[in-house]
């Protein structure tokens, strides 16, 4: 559907890369036409947003499943699709399919599986699958071991200008590990691995986008030692960015006590002192990227012992609230956080959008940055109720959505 | 009047009870003694309704001196409807747990083994993952109680993981049983369980995680060796106790070093690298790769039994070199204190983590003493955890 009726949002405050400021947005035609100072004209839908913030709409980068119910809660108008899908993304045929999946008012930007079948060994059709609509390559939920294969990988994502997404995981020192090595994962008798595991493959991954000259995006960084190295690399100039999901900013190893399958994730939660580096790298730039890593899991993958469930959380409708709460305490400001949510998400995959840009895509949430709001698994919109932070009173809510121009209701 | 006051006093310093605790207990009104003394009246029911509490208390509680580890009343001497874990537990509750074991190892001892305590009741022993010595204990004790105890195998491979596990478990409470008691290989699976069903549940072993019956019973064990001695032993405070094996894969290790601890002893953990878990020291027990430093000063040394699978080169380089480093020989026996006493859950690998001739000391080797008290451990928690359900006064 296109946007039919021109509309101007007024009485709001604009989140751009200056930081807030008092204005409006009109767009017309699936477009932004103008912001900051603008006018309703007649004819135009005028909308009053009463003091709220006008950001662009939210850039999911990563997730594992179009949900897009949880993704319109979240103010989420583009998702980045991981590969690891049944089946997987290694052919241009399913990501055509896929990329057309969620139009018109959610954009799928399919991430091409980096292998066949994800197994880590031969190159999928990587250059097919760009021109099918495919955003990025990505390793899926494991790294791949063989670094030969990874640095022929980044070697031929370079030469296409396709972002290298990897899970930086050391899947030999990972093993079937559950937990991170530490007290609480030796006090419930869970296999662990070390946080070094992650380390171990950040340093290889940047050593071959440096011999590749790849644009490297690790989706997950949650550890210290790793973030350090991600710092060091970007002093010297590299392409490399950086993600992270929430829980790693919300949580620690100790959320898994009673053996609580939604703190499942993967990688898994690490300790008190990761948590804080994390926090610590979203504050200094570090990290370029938060995203949901929506992976709605029903009971038959998580009502199971701890070891024994799947990993991955119900994310997306948490995802700007979670975010938000780094504001309030401080560490970033709300310029900053649309930026990790949106811009840089957007940049990676190189679309036009998670700006406020004149000529963009209007892709546009209205956000209430202090709406309280209780996390209540019995009411989420998501397809699976998965989520670690249930019954957790939070603050900030998109209030009204509109992608291309269109309002997103329901 | 004054006679009164006396027999309060006397009765007050029997039970070492404060007065107002005393005036709370008996009429509900904190103040009622120091009342009493400064000359407060009292009625003939009063008095006599007064004397009754105390005759009763008596009857209940026994005096301190007489126990020096005193429980409180009923229920809240172990208010656990579940055991799943040494962690969850108090020590009271353990001291509870072993004292209440003493008088089943007695009757173990008898010809005659038959308590008819839990007639009526059924036990199932739902074990999905194989053993033999724990489900023969659990069976033993359930039958010597008098309970209708049923065994369920249930392999791995044939019991699928995932919602099965749940829905075996809504299927054996569905048949109503009165306790259950679980093994299954995976970390967290007996609680799992215990959410869903409505009875008690014992865990026999979860994963790596806990095997609390175990850790009883290796105190049980322990205290009774000390005594045969003609220590003491309330409780293991001034013990050092070295647990050498594989910790990282262990349960047993997990549980004892829990139990152990709890009743005062110092514990320390010793293996080669790749098999101690990382985090022990924040645990509270000192970590050693090398037994022999770790075994000097050690009042008591309990060697753990090194899976097959795990001795091929992944994570030890072979049998030979882990006897060599980490076996419990005779030689290696002397460095600990002069009497140590040597602890090992079964099943042994005689020759690798520990040689035949330690085994089979007589008056050093507690093993097969643990085996027997497992027996009466489990006993002691069948009869405890099922009270409730039997309407025990005071636990009902």
């Amino acid at each position: 559907m296109k946007q039919q009726t021109p509309t101007t949002i007024t009485n709001g405050r604009l989140v751009t890369a200056q930081g807030v400021t008092k204005g409006g947005i009109r767009f017309a035609g699936g477009v932004i036409e103008a912001a900051g100072d603008v006018a309703p004209r007649d004819g135009d839908e005028v909308v009053d947003a009463k003091s709220r913030l006008i950001a662009p709409g939210l850039v999911d980068f990563g997730v594992f499943a179009i949900d897009k119910p949880a993704f319109h809660f979240g103010g989420i108008t583009r998702a980045a699709l991981m590969p690891d899908q049944s089946p997987p993304l290694d052919l241009p045929s399913r990501v055509s399919y896929i990329a057309k999946s969620g139009k018109p008012d959610l954009w799928v930007h399919p991430l091409a599986a980096a292998t066949r079948e994800l197994a880590g060994r031969e190159l999928a059709e990587i250059g097919l699958m760009k021109e099918a609509g495919a955003r990025g390559v990505a390793t899926g939920r494991r790294w791949i071991a063989d670094s030969g294969v990874m640095l022929r990988l980044m070697q031929y994502a370079a030469m296409l200008d396709l972002v290298v997404v990897s899970h930086a995981e050391d899947g030999g020192l990972a093993g079937d590990a559950v937990a991170t090595a530490g007290e609480m994962a030796t006090r419930l008798g869970l296999p662990s691995a070390p946080a070094q595991a992650e380390a171990l493959a950040v340093a290889r991954d940047i050593a071959l986008a440096e011999l590749s000259g790849a644009r490297l995006h690790l989706r997950q960084v949650t550890t210290a030692a790793a973030l350090d190295l991600v710092r060091a690399a970007k002093q010297r100039g590299m392409a490399v960015t950086a993600g992270v999901t929430p829980a790693h900013f919300m949580l620690s190893d100790l959320a898994t006590a009673e053996f609580r399958t939604f703190a499942r994730l993967s990688p898994p939660l690490r300790s008190e002192a990761d948590r804080q580096a994390v926090i610590e790298a979203i504050a200094d730039g570090t990290i370029d990227v938060i995203a949901s890593g929506h992976d709605p899991r029903g009971p038959e993958d998580k009502r199971l012992p701890f070891a024994d469930a799947e990993p991955g959380m119900a994310g997306a409708e948490t995802l700007l609230a979670m975010t938000l709460n780094l504001v309030r305490d401080g560490a970033i400001d709300v310029a900053r956080a649309i930026e990790l949510l949106a811009a840089n998400p957007a940049r990676l995959l190189g679309v036009e959008a998670g700006v406020l840009r004149e000529g963009y895509e209007a892709d546009i949430a209205l956000i209430d940055p202090d709406k309280p709001w209780i996390v209540d698994t019995a009411k989420m919109a998501a397809s699976a109720r998965n989520t670690p932070f249930d019954g957790q009173p939070t603050q900030g809510r998109a209030t009204a959505l509109w992608k291309g121009g269109v309002r997103i209701t329901g | 009047m004054q006679d009164l006051l006396h027999e309060i006093e006397k009765f007050c310093l029997r039970h070492d009870m404060s007065e107002t605790r005393f005036g709370e207990l008996a009429m509900n009104d904190k103040p009622f003694v120091s009342q009493l003394k400064s000359g407060r009246d009292l009625r003939s029911s009063t008095a006599t309704k007064l004397r009754e509490f105390m005759a009763e208390y008596d009857a209940r509680e026994p005096a301190k001196g007489a126990n020096p580890n005193r429980y409180p009343a009923g229920r809240l001497a172990f208010p656990h409807r579940d055991l799943l874990g040494i962690a969850q537990l108090e020590r009271h509750e353990i001291l509870y747990l072993l004292d209440e074991a003493e008088p089943w190892i007695e009757l173990n001892r008898q010809s005659s083994k038959h308590a008819d305590l839990l007639s009526g009741l059924t036990i199932i022993n739902a074990f999905f993952e194989n053993s033999t010595r724990t489900l023969l204990s659990f069976e033993i004790a359930g039958k010597r109680l008098g309970a209708d105890v049923v065994n369920m195998h249930a392999a791995q491979s044939s019991v699928k993981k995932g919602e099965t596990l749940i829905d075996t478990a809504i299927t054996l409470n569905a048949m109503r049983p009165d306790a259950i008691v679980i093994r299954h290989a995976s970390s967290g699976a007996t609680q799992l369980i215990a959410d869903k069903v409505d009875c008690p549940v014992l865990n026999a072993g979860d994963g790596q995680h806990e095997h609390p019956t175990q850790g009883l019973l290796d105190s049980l064990a322990l205290r009774h060796a000390l005594r045969a001695r003609g220590e003491k032993a309330d409780d293991f405070t001034g013990l050092t106790i070295t647990i050498c094996g594989d910790i990282l894969h262990s349960r047993v290790a997990r549980s004892t070093l829990l139990c152990l601890q709890a009743l005062g002893a110092s514990v320390r953990l010793c293996a080669p690298p790749a098999l101690m878990p990382v985090g022990v020291e924040a645990m509270g027990v000192e970590p050693f790769h090398d037994f022999d430093a770790a075994l000097s000063g050690s009042d008591v040394v309990m060697m753990l039994r090194l899976q097959t699978e795990r001795m091929e080169g992944q994570f030890i380089p072979s049998p030979r070199e882990y006897h060599h480093l980490y076996g419990l020989t005779k030689e290696r026996l002397t460095r600990a204190a002069p009497d140590a006493l040597v602890m090992h859950p079964g099943p042994m690998n005689r020759g690798v983590e520990i040689d035949s001739d330690v085994a089979d000391m007589l008056d050093r080797s507690i093993i097969t003493r643990q085996v027997e008290m497992g027996v009466a451990i489990r006993m002691a928690c069948l009869d405890i955890l099922t009270r409730s359900a039997r309407k025990v006064e005071g636990w009902a």
